[in-house]
C-alpha cells in the first residue's frame, strides 16, 4: 500500500546517505549563496526556514524530547504512599530492578527482563524462518498472483493488534478443534482453553509480527538478481550455500528493517502477552503498564522504560556486530 | 530442487493460513445465530444490529474518528512544514543531524516508552495548567506526536526524490518565492503529503498502546473498548465488532493501493 521504499526504508537509509546540500553550494563573501536556483542571503533563508520548522520542532520538543528526558529524572525519584512523586534523587528503583528488595535478593524482575529478550529473539527468528519462504514464494508467482498475495500480507500488517489477539483467543477457546485435539492427546485437561501459556503467546506474537518481517523482506527479494541464483546452481552450490552467499547478502537491507520492526516491538509487547500469555508470561511491557496503571509506581515504571531502552540497544548492537553474519 | 520448491510453497501457504484462519473464523462466527459454542445455528445479522443499537459503541467509534481526523490534520500540516523546513534550507550539519535524530526517535523507540513519557508530560502540565485532564485533548496530542514523524519522513522522501532541478528551472523563468512554493513545490509534493496523511490516519485508528495510556474515562477509542470487552470474555458482539474493524482495514488498504497506483500514473 504505502510504497515500502517510502514508508519503511527512510528510517535506516535517509540519515546516512544524505549529503547536506549546504556543503555543495558555492558561497560568496557577502553572505550570499545560490540556493535552489535563486540567490539569497543566508540569514534570510535561515529566518524563513525557522518559520517552517518552528511549530513542528516545538511540538516534538515539548511532547517528545522533554518528557523522554524527564523519564530519566523520574526513574531517580521515589514514590509516596499514595502514588505521589517525591523528587529525591535515589537509585532505589534500579536496585529494585536488579532484585534487591526489602526481603533480600530475588531475581523476579531480572527473569522478566531476560524473558522479554528471549521472547523478542524467538519471535524474530521464527518470523525470519517463515518470512523467507513466504516472500520467496510470492516473488516467484506471476504478476497477477503476486499482487493478490502481497495484498494478503498487507491486510494483517494493518489490522489492529487487539483484533488479531482476540482472534487467537477465540480459535484457542475450549469449544474449538485445536483445544479439543490437545485435550484428546492429554496435553491439557478437557474443557480448558489453550491459553494462557507459552504456545498461545508465541502463536499470537509470530502471527502479529510475520507481516512486519515479510513486507520489508519482500521489498528486497523482489529486487533479487535471479541470474546470480542460477549461476550459483550451475556451479553446484548447495541450497544452504545459495542462501548464504547469494540470497542473504542481497536481502540484508530488507532483513534489517524487518528485524528492527519485529524485535523492538516484540520485546515491549504487552497486548498479546496480557491476553494470551497470562500472568506467568509477563514481559517488561506488562510490567511497565502495571506501574503506570494500577500499580501507580511511576518512578519504577520509568526505570523499567530505561531498562527496555537499554535492552533494545543491546539487541540492535549485537545484531549489527554480526549476530547473523557468517 | 523440486523438493525445495515444495517446501517453500508448503511453508508459504501454511504461513498464510496461519495469518488468516483465526480472523476468518471470527468473521464466520460473527454471523452465527448461536451465542455459545461451535454449533452452527444458522445465518443471522443480529449481533451487528445489536452493535448498531449500542449507544456506547457508537460514541466510542465517533471518538476514534474525531481523534483520527483532527490529529491527522494537525500532523499533516506540521509534518509537511517540518519536512520542508529541514530539507529546503541551508542548516549547519550539526543542527540537521540533531533534527534528524529527533524526527527518527518515535520510529525506533518502543511505543510503550513514548506512552510513559506522555503520561509524565501530561501530569506535569496538569500541575501548570489547572483543568488539563486526560481526555480527547491528550489523546489527540499523543497521536500527533508519533504521526508527526511518520508524515515528516514520508514527505521528506518525496522531497528528496524531487531534487532541485525543477526549482532551478522555475527560478530561471523568474518565478517569485511565493509562486515557486504554491505553484511548483506544493503540487509536486501533493502525492507525498497525501500518502503521509493516509499513513497518519491509519496509524491513529490502529493505535492501541499510546491511546491506552493517554485516554481519559470519557475518551475511549475503539481498540481500547474492544480490549476492555475482551477481558470480560468471548462473545458474538465482539466477533461482529472485530469483523467490522477488519473490513475497514481491508477498505483502507485497497484505497491506498489505488491511490499509490494513481500516483505512479
Amino acid at each position: 500500500m504505502y510504497d515500502l521504499s517510502e514508508s519503511t526504508s527512510p528510517h535506516v537509509s535517509v540519515s546516512s546517505s544524505r549529503v547536506n546540500p549546504a556543503e555543495m553550494e558555492p558561497e560568496f563573501a557577502s553572505g550570499l549563496l545560490t540556493w535552489y536556483g535563486g540567490i539569497h542571503r543566508r540569514r534570510d533563508l535561515r529566518m524563513r526556514g525557522t518559520l517552517f520548522l518552528s511549530l513542528g520542532l516545538l511540538w516534538l520538543f515539548v511532547f517528545l524530547a522533554l518528557p523522554t528526558t524527564g523519564l530519566i529524572f523520574l526513574s531517580l525519584a521515589s514514590r509516596g504512599n499514595f502514588g505521589d512523586l517525591h523528587w529525591t534523587w535515589t537509585l532505589d528503583n534500579y536496585r529494585r530492578l536488579l532484585g534487591f528488595g526489602l526481603f533480600g535478593w530475588s531475581p523476579d524482575y531480572l527473569v522478566i527482563l531476560a524473558r522479554s529478550l528471549w521472547v523478542g529473539l524467538v519471535t524474530t527468528v521464527l518470523c525470519v524462518l517463515l518470512g523467507y519462504p513466504l516472500t520467496f514464494f510470492i516473488a516467484t508467482r506471476g504478476p497477477r498472483w503476486r499482487t493478490w498475495l502481497l495484498f494478503l500480507v498487507m491486510i494483517p500488517f494493518w489490522t489492529n493488534i487487539v483484533v488479531r489477539a482476540y482472534a487467537w483467543l477465540f480459535i484457542l477457546s475450549p469449544a474449538l478443534p485445536p483445544a479439543r485435539i490437545a485435550a484428546f492427546f492429554n496435553f491439557i485437561p478437557p474443557g480448558t482453553a489453550l491459553f494462557p501459556g507459552s504456545v498461545a503467546t508465541f502463536l499470537g506474537m509470530v502471527s502479529t509480527f510475520l507481516p512486519f518481517m515479510a513486507l520489508p523482506l519482500y521489498a528486497s527479494i523482489e529486487r533479487l538478481d535471479w541470474e546470480l541464483l542460477e549461476a550459483a546452481r550451475d556451479l553446484y552450490a548447495s541450497s544452504v550455500q545459495v542462501f548464504h552467499w547469494v540470497i542473504l547478502p542481497q536481502t540484508r537491507p530488507g532483513l534489517t528493517v524487518g528485524v528492527i520492526l519485529t524485535f523492538i516491538p516484540a520485546m515491549a509487547m504487552f497486548v498479546v502477552t496480557d491476553l494470551l500469555g497470562g500472568s506467568r508470561y509477563m514481559l517488561i511491557g506488562n510490567l511497565i503498564q502495571n506501574q503506570f496503571g494500577q500499580g501507580r509506581d511511576w518512578p519504577f515504571g520509568a526505570a523499567l522504560c530505561l531498562a527496555l531502552m537499554a535492552l533494545t540497544m543491546v539487541g540492535l548492537i549485537s545484531y549489527r556486530r554480526g549476530g547473523v553474519r557468517p | 530442487m523440486i523438493v525445495q520448491r515444495l517446501v517453500v510453497a508448503v511453508v508459504a501457504i501454511f504461513s498464510l493460513f496461519f495469518l488468516y484462519v483465526p480472523s476468518l473464523s471470527v468473521v464466520v462466527f460473527s454471523v452465527n445465530q448461536a451465542k455459545y459454542g461451535l454449533v452452527w445455528k444458522g445465518f443471522s445479522w443480529k449481533w451487528y444490529t445489536s452493535l448498531f443499537h449500542n449507544q456506547i459503541i457508537l460514541d466510542v467509534a465517533l471518538n476514534s474518528l474525531v481523534v483520527a481526523v483532527i490529529s491527522t490534520a494537525v500532523a499533516t500540516l506540521l509534518g509537511t512544514a517540518l519536512a520542508l523546513g529541514m530539507d529546503r534550507f541551508p542548516w549547519p550539519k550539526r543542527l540537521a543531524a540533531a533534527m534528524n535524530f529527533l524526527v527518527h526517535l518515535p520510529v525506533v523507540t518502543p511505543d510503550i516508552i513514548l506512552a510513559a513519557a506522555l503520561v509524565l508530560c501530561f501530569s506535569l502540565l496538569r500541575q501548570l495548567v489547572p483543568g488539563f485532564e486526560m481526555g480527547l485533548m491528550t489523546l489527540i496530542i499523543g497521536h500527533v506526536t508519533f504521526q508527526l514523524s511518520f508524515v515528516t519522513l514520508v514527505v521528506r522522501s518525496r522531497l528528496a526524490a524531487l531534487g532541485r532541478d525543477i526549482d532551478e528551472a522555475a527560478r530561471d523563468l523568474y518565478a517569485s518565492d511565493f509562486y515557486l512554493f504554491s505553484r511548483v513545490t506544493l503540487p509536486l509534493l501533493a502525492p507525498g503529503i497525501i500518502a503521509g496523511a493516509m499513513l497518519a490516519f491509519t496509524l491513529s485508528l490502529d493505535d492501541f498502546i499510546i491511546s491506552f495510556f493517554t485516554h481519559g474515562p470519557d475518551s475511549v477509542t475503539l481498540p481500547i473498548y474492544l480490549y476492555a470487552s475482551i477481558r470480560r470474555g468471548i462473545s458474538p458482539e465482539i466477533h461482529a465488532l472485530s469483523t467490522l474493524i477488519l473490513l475497514v482495514t481491508v477498505f483502507l488498504v485497497l484505497l491506498s493501493e489505488r491511490l499509490a497506483r494513481f500516483r505512479a500514473g
